[in-house]
């Protein structure tokens, strides 16, 4: 693409991801959370192939990805097997007064970010999660040509020759 | 007597059947089907709506009356799993494509 | 004669999608709200979340969400299997 569109791409990274932060971040307190948050980060890396072409999106690592996307699958899992000790998926952090355990009031309240217990962690953990995997399906259909030449592939679809 | 989301419903199901059904393009397809889940996800939703109720966010909240908060909770899930749903669709529509050389469902039937 | 078949299925899910719309409730009074009443009235107090969705998909319906992000690994997995593969040899 042109210039103007590239410098733009470069400029649009801050905010774009402070953004998607915000978003994980506060997603125990506004609307949002760990799905629209690795979206709107996801949006980053669909944004710089859309300036800087193939040549760009062939540096990227596919592994880190797919090693992203595990771990927050296994983070979360991990999250959600800690609180065995009364049920799967309890609540071990709320109102223990310790990380992200402030125990607050009912009613209407300006948001507190150390609360929510373990809903935060675990929109972090699935935040990377959809994040690397929105990441990984946009390489792979981004890096497809749909040029590929019906009699060149017509002996050698499904297996190695 | 019928809302206006049901109807709302209804043509977004009724426009989803019918590209599904007499599109012969393979995204055409996949279009159609992402419509229908967008039917069922509003349908989800207009579901909990209660009169006059706002999200059920206890930050600068108004006042206490809040729409039902599970179908938003499930029209969440929903969402992601049509998202992962038409992903692979996609793939396969390109494999497809690879495959044959083109994307109409009857003629990769009658080759061969 | 294929097409007059579609054309009249098409028609009679129409007309069972509205007789079924004309069957439901009041679009602005759900039928049954027990379950989401005790959310919101305990959901801020038990989790700590101002943010009774998010306490519901990460806390009381976990499981859910669990089941969510698997299909989600599943899909991307299968989109780097089906097309992230090298293609000749």
């Amino acid at each position: 693409m042109s210039p103007i569109v590239k410098n733009v791409a470069v400029v649009l990274v801050i905010p774009i991801t402070m953004f998607g932060l915000y978003i994980i971040l506060h997603g125990h307190l506004t609307p949002g959370g760990g799905f629209p948050g690795g979206a709107i980060m996801a949006s980053l890396v669909v944004l710089f192939f859309v300036a800087f072409g193939k040549e760009w999106a062939k540096k990227i690592n596919k592994g880190i990805l797919f090693f992203g996307e595990s771990f927050g699958l296994a983070l979360f899992g991990l999250l959600a097997f800690l609180g065995l000790g009364t049920s799967f998926f309890h609540n071990f952090l709320a109102n223990s007064d310790s990380l992200f355990g402030m125990s607050i009031p009912f009613g209407a309240n300006s948001g507190f970010l150390w609360s929510g217990g373990i809903i935060p962690l675990m929109n972090i953990a699935v935040g990377l999660e959809v994040f690397a995997a929105l990441s990984i399906i946009a390489v792979v259909m981004f890096l497809e040509n749909g040029k590929v030449m019906f009699s060149e592939k017509e002996n050698n679809v499904g297996g190695k020759k | 007597m019928i809302g206006f989301v049901f109807l709302a419903v209804i043509a977004l199901a009724a426009i989803g059947i019918y590209a599904a059904m007499f599109k012969r393009n393979l995204i055409k397809i996949v279009v159609g089907i992402n419509i229908i889940a967008s039917a069922a996800n509003l349908f989800l939703v207009s579901l909990g709506y209660r009169e006059g109720g706002i999200a059920p966010i206890f930050t600068g909240a108004e006042s206490l009356n809040m729409v039902l908060a599970t179908p938003q909770a499930l029209t969440l899930t929903s969402i992601v799993i049509n998202l992962a749903v038409t992903a692979l669709m996609l793939s396969f529509a390109i494999m497809i494509y690879r495959h044959y050389g083109s994307l109409d469902a009857l003629k990769r039937r009658l080759k061969e | 004669m294929e097409k007059s078949i579609k054309i009249s299925v098409l028609v009679l899910l129409c007309a069972f999608l509205l007789m079924a719309g004309m069957l439901m409730h009041n679009e602005d009074m759900p039928d049954s709200t027990p379950m989401d009443d005790y959310f919101i009235e305990n959901g801020q107090v038990q989790t700590g979340s101002n943010n009774i969705v998010a306490a519901i998909v990460f806390d009381y319906r976990g499981l859910d969400t669990l089941g969510e992000a698997s299909v989600l690994f599943g899909a991307a997995t299968g989109v780097l299997i089906a097309l992230g593969v090298k293609k000749s040899g």
